[in-house]
C-alpha cells in the first residue's frame, strides 16, 4: 500500500454516521524527546487512527499560544529536522502501525531539500505532510514529488475560502482534506461554530477525499460532534496542554481515551 | 507638483514585467500563507489594481500626499559632506522631512486610504520595528478615522521608546510581543496571527516590500514616489545637478525605501544601483542583518509568506538577527532586492554597527541632520564608495528617515564630550 492508501484506509476504517477518525497531532521532542514518544505510544493505545507529527519551527505564524510554547520547548530541546524523523522510525520500530503526517512548516522542508525529505520522510515510516504555509499555488514541485513517493500532500481549507479554493483543493489534497475549523490559529475553543455543518457539507459535495476538521476540538463531546458531520477529528492544542501538567502522561492518555471514544461513536 | 503616482504603471520593469501573475520576481516572492488568508490577499490584488487606475483615488492621493505629507520632498546638496570627502557632489533626498519623519508613511496612507475606499474595512493591524512604521500607520488611521492596532516586541519597545508613546498618542493600541527574539520578526507573526482571526473586517498594513504578494509590488509602487521624485529633482538644474545621478545609494532592511528609490532608476542603465545592508558586530560575528554578505547563513528560504534570501541556521530555522537599527534588524529581504541582485542590476553591500554611528555623527556635524540610524548605514557606507568613484561623479543617498527616536540609543553608544 502507499502512504495514500493507508491513510485513506485508516479514515475509512472509521467511517459513519456518528463516527470518524481520531486524528492527534503532537509535538516531537515535547516535554522532552523521549516523552512525545511515550505520549504517541499511549495515544495509539487508547485509539488514535493517524498521527500528525510536530516538526518545531521558529516561526509558527498559525499556531496559537499552546502550540507556540511547545514547540519553541522542542527547539529548545535541540530538536532538529532529522531527530523528528527519528522520533517516526523509533515509533514504528515500537510497533506503532498507524499512518503518520509530519506537519511542519515550509521553510524547515524547503531547507533539508524537498527530494532528500520526502526520501527520509519514506525511510522513517511517514505516509503524508501537512504544511500549513504551502497552499497549492505553491506546491507543485512538492506534490508531485510525492505523487511518485505514494505520499500524501494535505492541503486546508478554511471558513474564508471561496467556491474557488474549494474546488482547487479537493481536486489537488491527496490523503485528506484538512478543514480549518474557525478563522484563526491553533487552540482550544469552548464550542465548535454553528457554520461548522454547513462549511463540512459544501467541501464535502465537491470531493470523495475525506474531510477532517481541526482547531477548536478539544474534548469528547466536540470530537462526537465533529464525528457527526465529517470523517476525521484533528485535536492538537488540547493534547498539547494535558502533557504539560505534572501528570502529563495520565492526562494524555485518559484526554486520548475520551477523544477515541467521542470520534468513535461510543 | 500633483504627479506624485501618475507614473507608478509607467516606470515598468527591466526586460520583462515583474511581478508575474503568480507574484514572483523570477525564482522569489510568492504566496506562502495559509489558506485562511488566500481570499484576502487575492482581494488586495484587485483593489491595488483598481485604485492605481481610479481617477477619485488618486486624486485623493496626491492630495494628501502633497498637503498632508508635505511632498515633495526637497534634494539637498550635500556641500560640506561632498568637500568632506573630496569626491564626487553627493545629494540627500529628503525622507527624512516627510510627515512623520520618515519613508514609511509614503506606504502607510497609500495602503491606509485604499482599504478604506475601496474595500471598506475599518480595522487596520501593523508591525513594527524602529517605530517609524508604527507611527506612520497610527498617523494614517488618526486621519482616515480608522482603528489601529501596532505589534511590537519588547526589545524594540525599549529602544525606541519614544515612538511607542507617539502610537499611543495617535490613538493606536500598540501591543507587546515577548515571543521569540521579540524584534521585528516576531511582531509580523503576532500581526498575521491577529490577520488570519479577524479577516473579514481588518486589513494587514505591512510596512516593508515583502511578505506575500501582492505586498511586495504594492508597497513598491506606493514608495516609488522617492525615486520618481528625485529623479526629476536630478535632472531639472533648479532643484539639482541637471543630470542622472551615477550612483544612487539606500539602505535596505525589508527594502522598501531602497526599492522605492531604485525602481525609478532601473531602466537607466548608466545609474549605479547600491542597497546597504546591516552588518551589525561584523558578518563574521553572525549578529547582524546582512542576509546577502553572509554565504553560511543568508540562503534561500521561505520566511513571512516569501521567498527569499534568509538568514537561517542549518537546519532552516530562522536566525536572530542583531542591527544597532531596529528598522534593518530582519532575518529576510524584500524578494525584488533578490531579483535585481541577481541580474546585477543593484549591488548589495554591508555597514556595520560602528560605521553606521560613524555616518550618524557626520552627518549631524557636516550637514545640520540627524538621520535615522538606518539611514545612518547607507552615509556611513559612503567611505567605501569613494575609491571607486571621482570627482565628476554624482552621488544620491536616500536619506530615509530622521533620527530623534534614536537618540537614546546613540548616547548610549557614544561617549559624553564626544
Amino acid at each position: 500500500m502507499t502512504g495514500v492508501e493507508r491513510i485513506r484506509s485508516a479514515i475509512a476504517n472509521r467511517q459513519g454516521d456518528t463516527t470518524a477518525a481520531f486524528m492527534p497531532y503532537f509535538p516531537s521532542g515535547f516535554p522532552s524527546r523521549p516523552e512525545s514518544v511515550a505520549m504517541m505510544r499511549s495515544m495509539a493505545d487508547a485509539g488514535a487512527d493517524l498521527f500528525e507529527i510536530g516538526f518545531p519551527f521558529s516561526d509558527p505564524l498559525a499556531d496559537g499560544p499552546t502550540i507556540q510554547a511547545a514547540t519553541h520547548r522542542a527547539l529548545l530541546n535541540g530538536m532538529k529536522t532529522r531527530d523528528c524523523l527519528d522520533i517516526a522510525k523509533e515509533l514504528r520500530d515500537a510497533g506503532i502501525t498507524q499512518p503518520f503526517c509530519a506537519m511542519s512548516y515550509y521553510n524547515p522542508i524547503f531547507n533539508y531539500g524537498p527530494d532528500r525529505f520526502i526520501e527520509d520522510a519514506v525511510r522513517a515510516g511517514f505516509d503524508g505532510f501537512i504544511i500549513p504555509d504551502l497552499p497549492p499555488d505553491e506546491g507543485q514541485e512538492m506534490e508531485e514529488a510525492c505523487r511518485e513517493a505514494g505520499l500524501a500532500l494535505v492541503y486546508l481549507l478554511a471558513p474564508s475560502s471561496s467556491r474557488e479554493r474549494i474546488e482547487l483543493v479537493t481536486s489537488r489534497s491527496t490523503g485528506f482534506v484538512y478543514l480549518v475549523s474557525v478563522l484563526g490559529t491553533t487552540g482550544a475553543r469552548a464550542s465548535l461554530p454553528d457554520y461548522l455543518t454547513d462549511l463540512v457539507a459544501q467541501v464535502r459535495a465537491d470531493t470523495d477525499t475525506p474531510v477532517c476538521v481541526g482547531f477548536g476540538v478539544s474534548n469528547g463531546v466536540q470530537a462526537a460532534q465533529v464525528a457527526s458531520i465529517a470523517d476525521g477529528a484533528i485535536v492538537g492544542s488540547a493534547l498539547v496542554k494535558a502533557a504539560d501538567g505534572p501528570d502529563g502522561a495520565d492526562a494524555v492518555k485518559s484526554l486520548a481515551r475520551e477523544l477515541a471514544r467521542g470520534a468513535h461513536g461510543h | 507638483m500633483v504627479d506624485q503616482i501618475d507614473a507608478i504603471f509607467q516606470a515598468d520593469d527591466y526586460g520583462v514585467h515583474y511581478p508575474d501573475s503568480r507574484g514572483r520576481f523570477g525564482p522569489y516572492g510568492g504566496k506562502y500563507v495559509p489558506e485562511t488568508l488566500i481570499p484576502a490577499l487575492e482581494e488586495l490584488e484587485d483593489i491595488h489594481a483598481t485604485a492605481m487606475q481610479d481617477e477619485d483615488f488618486r486624486t485623493e492621493l496626491n492630495s494628501l500626499l502633497e498637503t498632508y505629507v508635505g511632498r515633495p520632498t526637497p534634494l539637498t546638496h550635500a556641500r560640506r559632506l561632498t568637500e568632506h570627502f573630496g569626491g564626487p557632489e553627493i545629494y540627500l533626498k529628503r525622507e527624512d522631512l516627510a510627515h512623520t519623519g520618515a519613508h514609511k508613511i509614503n506606504n502607510a496612507l497609500g495602503q491606509a486610504l485604499m482599504v478604506k475606499r475601496i474595500l471598506g474595512k475599518n480595522r487596520v493591524v501593523a508591525e513594527t520595528g524602529a517605530g517609524q512604521h508604527g507611527v506612520a500607520t497610527a498617523t494614517a488611521c488618526a486621519l482616515l478615522d480608522m482603528e489601529c492596532v501596532v505589534y511590537m516586541g519588547s526589545v524594540d519597545m525599549a529602544r525606541q521608546a519614544p515612538n511607542v508613546f507617539r502610537m499611543r498618542l495617535l490613538g493606536a493600541d500598540v501591543r507587546e510581543v515577548s515571543s521569540g527574539s521579540q524584534t521585528l520578526k516576531d511582531a509580523i507573526n503576532e500581526a498575521i496571527r491577529d490577520w488570519v482571526t479577524n479577516v473579514p473586517d481588518t486589513h494587514y498594513l505591512l510596512g516593508s516590500a515583502l511578505g506575500p504578494h501582492p505586498f511586495p509590488v504594492m508597497v513598491r509602487n506606493l514608495q516609488s514616489v522617492i525615486g520618481r521624485e528625485a529623479r526629476r529633482q536630478m535632472l531639472d538644474p533648479s532643484t539639482g545637478p541637471g543630470q542622472l545621478p551615477d550612483v544612487v545609494v539606500a539602505c535596505v532592511g525589508g527594502g522598501s525605501n531602497a526599492i522605492g528609490m531604485f525602481y525609478p532608476f532601473v531602466m537607466d542603465p548608466g545609474v549605479r544601483l547600491v542597497g546597504v545592508e546591516a552588518g551589525g558586530r561584523g558578518i563574521d560575528s553572525h549578529e547582524h542583518a546582512a542576509r546577502f554578505a553572509d554565504p553560511k547563513m543568508g540562503r534561500l528560504g521561505v520566511l513571512h509568506g516569501t521567498r527569499s534570501y534568509v538568514l537561517q541556521d542549518e537546519d532552516g530555522q530562522i536566525a536572530l538577527t542583531h542591527s544597532i537599527s531596529a528598522g534593518l534588524d530582519y532575518a529576510s529581504v524584500g524578494p525584488e532586492h533578490a531579483l535585481l541582485r541577481d541580474r546585477e542590476r543593484a549591488e548589495y553591500f554591508y555597514c556595520t554597527d560602528e560605521q553606521a554611528l560613524a555616518g550618524f555623527e557626520l552627518l549631524c556635524r557636516q550637514e545640520g541632520i540627524i538621520p535615522a540610524l538606518e539611514s545612518a548605514h547607507a552615509v556611513g557606507w559612503l567611505p567605501e564608495l569613494m575609491s571607486d568613484v571621482s570627482s565628476d561623479d554624482v552621488v544620491l543617498v536616500s536619506l530615509s528617515g530622521r533620527g530623534d527616536k534614536d537618540l537614546d540609543t546613540v548616547m548610549a553608544e557614544l561617549s559624553p564630550g564626544h
